[in-house]
């Protein structure tokens, strides 16, 4: 190829590159609009600085992501070769230019990202989710609760194989729904009986491993009215599926008077459906494969319901 | 003194016997392990099935949720264990002595050891479906406590053998590790300077030494679980005083890197590939090559990743982040120089080829999704959900095993010395291509709408996506028909390959198809030039077109 040829032919592959390029800018862009609605809805203070992070990490993978298959496609379409053309092609071992520069851009654009996220963990830490973790102590556990250094609300969640309990030590309340009050901060105190879970509410963005033999605490503040899903997370055993809870967000009366109306309530068992579901397997005449038995439905005021409509 | 016949006459083929024994030839070893690996590939296929089904209505229905748990459990061990590193070791088998003219293995015995230890194993494992109370149900991490509770007490139980046997499967690697490394460091043909070296080679090196390094941690982690789940100590019984934490930092020490073992080599094949299929040399051949000990070197840093919320402190969170992200830039070096190889080339859409491409696409999509993992907050969300899910099978389906198959296509012709055919392996190319996606796209979205991993039943809101996800597994499993069709019928009844049919450079190809139990034996050609010299027009070896004549003169003969 001769240079004036390939002078003659550089100005409309740059045009037309360009043009290639913005189309792809705006796509990624759309993109980025569109990942807002791949998530649940935001329902703490967490979810739209995690959300706004992935929007822009979607862009960029998009833009990425259509650059690669953009020359997949380009050489697939033009550069195949004729069907009895058995030639090799043009030679061209390297470019040393070409490797500095994209080693360089994904740095630069990695390291960007991260300098990101790291300022946005810092806010979501002086927002909240941000756990202390303390070996467990059984006096304090006895004892109660010391009261200093405490958000408005304190809720102690104790996770188990597999049933969830909610307990409001300020008010002598237990549950197996969770109640809190909306845009009011509230830590809660994780601990397992028996193995690892998972406090996991996605429409809080929030997700934390309990681990038996330690209080985790952790601070979340719900911003929305409405009922979510509480899941574990971490795989817990034969009724991992199934150990879920319902969390209803509400105004603050509205908690208030659900908190009063709960410490009046005589103890009942809780919610458990591994607890049925253990006994209906067990009648069976071959019950199958081992499993450890559920522990039994704990003791609460209010069991709640785990089958009402949820919005995430 | 006999004067020798020339052509020299052609051997006697070997029997199928030797596929059955003890054999220390590489090349026997190499395809013993690959049709193991496609065995146990068939079963964890299987199981996946009944995951799929099951998931493919809210309840759970299809199968106990005990069950359940046992089946996915032994579906990941299968895949991982007995399918991915042992179909890797037969591929290091057959390329690294043929690709460095070397006869065989340096340690031919203890490659043999090696290859015998995972039917051992397999069988381990298998029979742990048929032990009272089930195979192991703890998930392939086997995380402690629920790994170390033993509902019925019994001294032999389903985790206690997967411990056992994924013990021995680190043995096994270990050995192989050994050797692997050992032949590429010592056993070089005259002239193959590391420089000089098959990028396959060098990606095999550093994925061999990420074994080294890394399985180690995983054997004592499994010995310590076990010595827990079998003779009640405490390393990570929290009531006595241990930590089950810990657990999972010597599980992810070498449970992450083990993923750089998977696709390390399987870099190696796109490399290899590329540039046949393309009539180009690989671009920029020095940093394709060093760019795999600079994996390596962050692979080995980037555990704690696995693990942001089960309880680590936030400059941690954030130093392990920095070190994922990193490891973004040797990949991509990798990734821009496949492109350039293929840029203005002429390009030949066989089988291995659209494997390659496949797997190429897949995985720059298993890069994004890796990315957005690797940012904290973005983690807390989806971790433990069916994005992670999503994002490993791209990784692992979508790009390693595709390019595990466009490896099988490119080098049948050498090592069974028969071509396979076009036209199924398009076919399976397609459905395969096809039901990936179909089967792996959906745990996205699913996993950004917060359904956990390890489910037996979900909550109906996430029951389309399922849906489009099982039909995608059903189509996946159908298209390991016509790969298997393919395999047998040209095994049996393929058309004979000549020594080159890909028209390729590298020493392997210089060989007869098969090639002879030593290899090149006593006339080891030596290597003059860099490899992937497409259009140079540059001689690999010494006295090149006299090999290639001897070569063709042969198979006129025969």
């Amino acid at each position: 190829m001769t240079s004036s040829s390939t002078r003659s032919i550089n100005t409309p592959a740059v045009v037309g590159l360009s043009v290639w390029v913005g189309v792809m800018v705006l796509i990624s862009n759309w993109m980025g609009q569109q990942a807002h609605r791949w998530l649940p809805v935001q329902a703490s203070t967490a979810a739209p600085l995690v959300d706004d992070l992935f929007s822009f990490e979607t862009a960029i993978g998009t833009f990425v992501f259509l650059g690669v298959v953009s020359v997949m496609a380009w050489v697939m379409l033009f550069n195949r070769a004729e069907k009895y053309d058995d030639s090799d092609a043009v030679p061209i071992e390297g470019n040393t230019k070409l490797e500095v520069i994209w080693t360089a851009i994904p740095f630069v654009l990695v390291m960007g990202i991260a300098f990101w996220t790291i300022r946005a963990s810092e806010e979501l830490g002086t927002l909240g989710p941000m756990e202390h973790i303390h070996p467990r102590n059984p006096v304090e556990e006895v004892g109660g609760y010391t009261g200093d250094r405490l958000p408005k609300e304190q809720v102690e969640v104790i996770a188990r194989q597999w049933s969830w309990e909610f307990r409001y030590p300020g008010s002598n309340v237990s549950s197996t729904e969770l109640h809190l009050a909306v845009d009011q901060p509230v830590t809660f105190r994780l601990v397992s009986e028996d193995v690892l879970h998972g406090f996991y509410i996605p429409a809080f963005r929030v997700k934390q491993d309990v681990v038996p033999g330690r209080a985790i605490d952790f601070n979340v503040t719900p911003t929305r009215e409405g009922v979510y899903r509480l899941r574990d997370s971490q795989f817990s055993g034969t009724w991992f599926a199934a150990n879920q809870s319902d969390v209803v967000v509400e105004s603050a009366e509205e908690h208030q008077a659900w908190l009063e109306q709960a410490s009046r309530a005589p103890l009942q068992p809780g919610l458990s459906r591994a607890v049925s579901e253990y006994a209906t397997r067990q009648a069976r005449s071959n019950p199958g494969w081992a499993t450890v038995p559920p522990a039994p439905p704990p003791q609460v005021n209010v069991p709640g319901s785990s089958s009402q409509p949820h919005q995430a | 003194m006999t004067i020798a016949t020339f052509p020299p006459e052609p051997k006697p083929e070997p029997g199928w016997g030797r596929y059955f024994s003890f054999c220390t030839d590489a090349k026997v070893i190499g395809i013993q392990y690959i049709v193991t690996a496609f065995f146990f590939f068939l079963i964890g296929g299987l199981l996946a099935m009944v995951i799929r089904g099951e998931l493919i209505t809210p309840e759970s229905d299809l199968v106990d949720r005990a069950v359940y748990n046992g089946i996915y459990t032994m579906h990941g061990t299968i895949m991982l264990f007995l399918f991915t590193f042992p179909v890797l070791n037969g591929l290091n088998n057959l390329l690294i002595p043929t690709m460095i003219g070397a006869p065989d293995m340096a340690f031919p015995r203890l490659n043999a050891v090696a290859f015998w230890l995972v039917p051992i194993f397999g069988f381990l494992l298998m029979a742990s479906f048929f032990v009272p109370g089930g195979p192991a149900y703890s998930g392939w991490w086997s995380y402690p406590p629920v790994s170390i509770q033993n509902p019925l007490g019994n001294l032999i139980n389903g985790q206690g053998m997967w411990i056992t046997a994924v013990a021995l499967s680190g043995v096994s690697s270990i050995m192989g590790a050994i050797n692997f490394v050992t032949t590429i460091l010592r056993m070089r043909a005259p002239g193959m300077t590391l420089f000089r070296m098959p990028v396959f080679c060098w990606t095999a090196l550093a994925a061999q030494s990420l074994q080294l390094i890394g399985l180690p941690a995983l054997t004592g982690g499994a010995i310590m679980l076990l010595m827990d789940l079998t003779f009640g100590t405490s390393f990570y019984r929290p009531e006595g005083g241990g930590d089950p934490v810990l657990y999972q930092h010597f599980f992810w020490f070498y449970s992450h890197p083990a993923v750089y073992v998977i696709i390390l080599p399987v870099f190696g094949i796109f490399s290899e590939l590329f540039p046949v299929y393309s009539r180009k040399p690989l671009f920029g051949y020095v940093y394709v090559a060093l760019a795999s000990f600079i994996i390596v070197g962050l692979g080995l840093i980037v555990w704690v990743h696995h693990m942001f919320p089960s309880g680590v402190a936030q400059w941690m969170r954030n130093l392990f982040m920095v070190t994922t992200m990193l490891i973004a830039v040797p990949t991509g070096v990798k990734v821009f120089a496949w492109l350039g190889t293929l840029w203005g080339g002429k390009l030949r859409l066989t089988t291995p080829m659209l494997f390659c491409l496949g797997g190429l696409f897949n995985f720059v999509f298993a890069g994004i999704t890796g990315i957005m993992l690797a940012t904290v907050p973005v983690d807390i969300h989806v971790s433990n959900t069916y994005f992670v899910v999503g994002h490993f099978h791209y990784v692992i389906y979508g790009a390693a095993v595709m390019g595990i198959f466009a490896a099988i296509y490119h080098w049948f012709p050498k090592f069974i010395g028969r071509m396979p055919y076009e036209g199924l392996g398009k076919l399976h190319f397609l459905l395969t291509f096809v039901g990936a996606n179909l089967n792996f796209l959906p745990m996205h979205p699913l996993g950004l709408m917060g359904m956990p991993r390890r489910v037996s039943s979900y909550d109906p809101e996430f029951t389309f996506w399922n849906v489009v996800a099982s039909l995608g597994a059903f189509l996946l499993g159908v298209s390991i028909i016509p790969f298997l069709l393919n395999m047998l019928s040209a095994w049996i009844r393929g058309p004979k390959a000549t020594h080159n049919p890909w028209n390729a450079i590298g020493l392997e190809w210089l060989l007869p198809s098969p090639p002879p139990e030593d290899n090149f034996g006593e006339d080891v050609p030596t290597v003059i030039s860099r490899p992937y010299g497409y259009g140079t027009g540059q001689p690999l070896v010494e006295h090149q077109d006299e090999i290639e004549r001897r070569l063709e003169l042969q198979e006129a003969a025969a």
